[in-house]
C-alpha cells in the first residue's frame, strides 16, 4: 500500500468533503458512456444509456453511480488498507462481471474531469497532483485480484 | 504505444472549431496551466525540460511554453482537414531533436482537458469532450508520423 502524508491526506479528505455522491454519480456516467462509448457493454440490461440527457435519467445509471462514489468514500476513510478492503470487489469485477481493468483507469479519469468541472481553481496543480495519486491507487487496488 | 486512429467526423470538426473560437481568448492561460499541471502530476515529464531553471506551475518559462503548444494546436485546427501536412514539421522536431516518447502526448492532452473543463465546466459537455479528445488523439498520432 502506498503511504501517505498528512497533507495529502489533507488534501483527499477536502476534495472528498466537496463531492455531491449524488450529483457527480450521475454526471460521471454521462462523461464516462459518451466519452468511451465501449463501456457501454456492460450496460446492456440499463436501457437508454445514449444520450447525456438519457444518461442523467437512468435510475439505473444513479444507483450505481452512488454504489461507486460509496465505494471511493470507502477508500478514502481507510487509506492505509483500501487495497485489502477492494480485494472482493476486484474478484467480483474480473470474475463475475468481467470488466476489462482497463475501464477503472477510464472511469477514474471520468471523475477527476468531472470534480473539475465542479471544484474548478479549487483543483489547484498540488490538489489535482494528490488526487490523481489517491485515485490511481484504488484503481490498482480494483485491479490486484485480476490473475 | 499505438493507438487505432479514429477519424474526424464532420461533426466532431465543427463541434472542435467552434469551441476552440469560443476559448480563443484563454488559450495562452490554458496552455499554460495544462503543461505547469503536467508536470506536477506526471514528474516523469520533467526529464525533457532539464534545460530550464523552474518547473514548477508559476515558471514563467512553462507558462510561455504552454502558450507556445496552445498557438500550434490552434493553428492545427485551422488546417484540420490534413493534419498530417499541418503538423510535418513539428512531427520532425518532435521525432529527431526532442525525442519525446509520443506516450506523453496523451498525457499532455489528459491535461489539456482538465483545464478546459475547469474554464468552461458549462460549455465542456460530455459531447464536447468526445469530439476534444478525438481531436487531440488525431493530433498526437499526426505529431508521431514521422518518429519511425
Amino acid at each position: 500500500m502506498v503511504k501517505w502524508t498528512e497533507e495529502e491526506r489533507r488534501i483527499i479528505r477536502g476534495v472528498w468533503e466537496k463531492v455531491d455522491i449524488d450529483e457527480i454519480g450521475e454526471e460521471l456516467w454521462a462523461r464516462a458512456l459518451i466519452v468511451y462509448p465501449w463501456i457501454d457493454r456492460y450496460f446492456g440490461s440499463f436501457g437508454d444509456i445514449f444520450t447525456t440527457t438519457a444518461i442523467l435519467k437512468n435510475p439505473k445509471l444513479a444507483a450505481l453511480g452512488k454504489v461507486v462514489l460509496s465505494a471511493l468514500d470507502t477508500a478514502v476513510k481507510n487509506m492505509d488498507n483500501f487495497k485489502a478492503l477492494y480485494a472482493p470487489l476486484s474478484r467480483q469485477h474480473y470474475e463475475k462481471i468481467k470488466v476489462d481493468p482497463d475501464n477503472f483507469r477510464l472511469l477514474a479519469e471520468c471523475i477527476t474531469i468531472t470534480i473539475a468541472c465542479k471544484l474548478r481553481a479549487e483543483l489547484n496543480p498540488q490538489v489535482q497532483a494528490t488526487w490523481q495519486k489517491f485515485l490511481s491507487a484504488v484503481v490498482e487496488a480494483m485491479n490486484s485480484q485480476y490473475k | 504505444m499505438t493507438v487505432a486512429e479514429m477519424s474526424l467526423s464532420g461533426k466532431d470538426k465543427t463541434v472542435v472549431k467552434a469551441f476552440w473560437d469560443k476559448v480563443a481568448p484563454k488559450t495562452a492561460e490554458i496552455g499554460g496551466e495544462a503543461l505547469g499541471r503536467m508536470l506536477t502530476s506526471y514528474p516523469q515529464t520533467k526529464t525533457y525540460f532539464s534545460h530550464w531553471s523552474d518547473l514548477s506551475p508559476e515558471s514563467a518559462q512553462v507558462k510561455k511554453h504552454g502558450a507556445t503548444i496552445m498557438g500550434a494546436i490552434g493553428d492545427a485546427i485551422g488546417k484540420i482537414d490534413d493534419l498530417q501536412g499541418a503538423l510535418s514539421k513539428l512531427s520532425e522536431l518532435h521525432a529527431f531533436k526532442l525525442r519525446v516518447d509520443p506516450a506523453n502526448f496523451r498525457i499532455l492532452a489528459h491535461n489539456i482537458i482538465l483545464v478546459l473543463a475547469m474554464y468552461y465546466p458549462a460549455d465542456f459537455t460530455p459531447e464536447v469532450h468526445v469530439s476534444i479528445d478525438k481531436f487531440l488523439q488525431n493530433l498526437a498520432l499526426a505529431l508521431s508520423e514521422k518518429y519511425r
